[in-house]
């Protein structure tokens, strides 16, 4: 892993088109700028591990019954 | 086409209910091609099964039918990858994690399913700065003593 040190409104360069800027610093909390073509998708980290372990969890098979037996009425 | 279903066996599509998703989904990076099948009739189930691998598929719902006042706000990012020019051309649905018994099940709110149907296009977005959850109770809310 590469490791920089910056300072507040430093900017690190990735590539010819992603910035990344450090906007805030208050205690623990670092607040960044982030500018990026829009078909480089940006995620906290955690939120999408979240994601893919509820994904795993919704692509595992199920048993059909409750489907079948699902009226609308009686769950709203 | 000819695809393995993973709960209706062989099926014949036609390449126009291909809808690609150029990126995968968390999870299962590597399935770019999906069709939206319908669930039994009288159910407001679908299918979103890979065309690709028989084991991957989810069970979907329109939000809106079951969530009041759920919304998703599409990033530029989105409309653009895909190839959205107007709102009607945008179907959503959510993942459901079905469970037992069924009443128990949660569906994904925090990661809806965009579809294009007009361009073909899908992806599954993770809406960042929202309350929504990844599983929210959606059918018990009137079953006294659950959370």
């Amino acid at each position: 892993m590469l490791v920089l040190t910056r300072r507040l409104q430093e900017v690190i360069q990735i590539g010819d088109d992603i910035e990344i800027k450090i906007l805030a610093i208050e205690g623990d909390q670092i607040k960044l700028g982030i500018d990026a073509p829009r078909n480089i998708e940006i995620h906290r980290k955690e939120v999408y591990l979240e994601i893919q372990k509820e994904n795993h969890e919704a692509g595992r098979k199920v048993s059909l019954e409750g489907l079948k037996g699902f009226i609308k009425g009686d769950f709203t | 086409m000819k695809i393995e279903t993973k709960y209706t066996g062989t099926i014949e599509i036609e390449a126009n209910q291909l809808i690609r998703f150029e990126k995968g989904i968390p999870a299962f990076e590597e399935e770019k091609s999906f069709v939206l099948l319908p669930f039994e009739e009288g159910t407001p189930f679908y299918v979103l099964q890979s065309t690709n691998t028989q084991e991957v598929a989810f069970i979907v719902i329109n939000p809106f039918q079951f969530v009041p006042g759920y919304q998703v706000k599409l990033p530029d990012s989105t409309i653009e990858q895909l190839d959205i020019q107007s709102e009607e051309e945008v179907a959503t649905f959510v993942m459901l994690t079905v469970k037992e018994p069924f009443e128990k099940t949660t569906a994904n709110l925090q990661a809806p399913v965009i579809i294009n149907a007009a361009k073909q296009k899908g992806k599954q977005l993770l809406l960042s700065n929202t309350d929504y959850l990844t599983k929210h109770q959606i059918f018990n809310q009137h079953v006294k003593g659950e959370a």
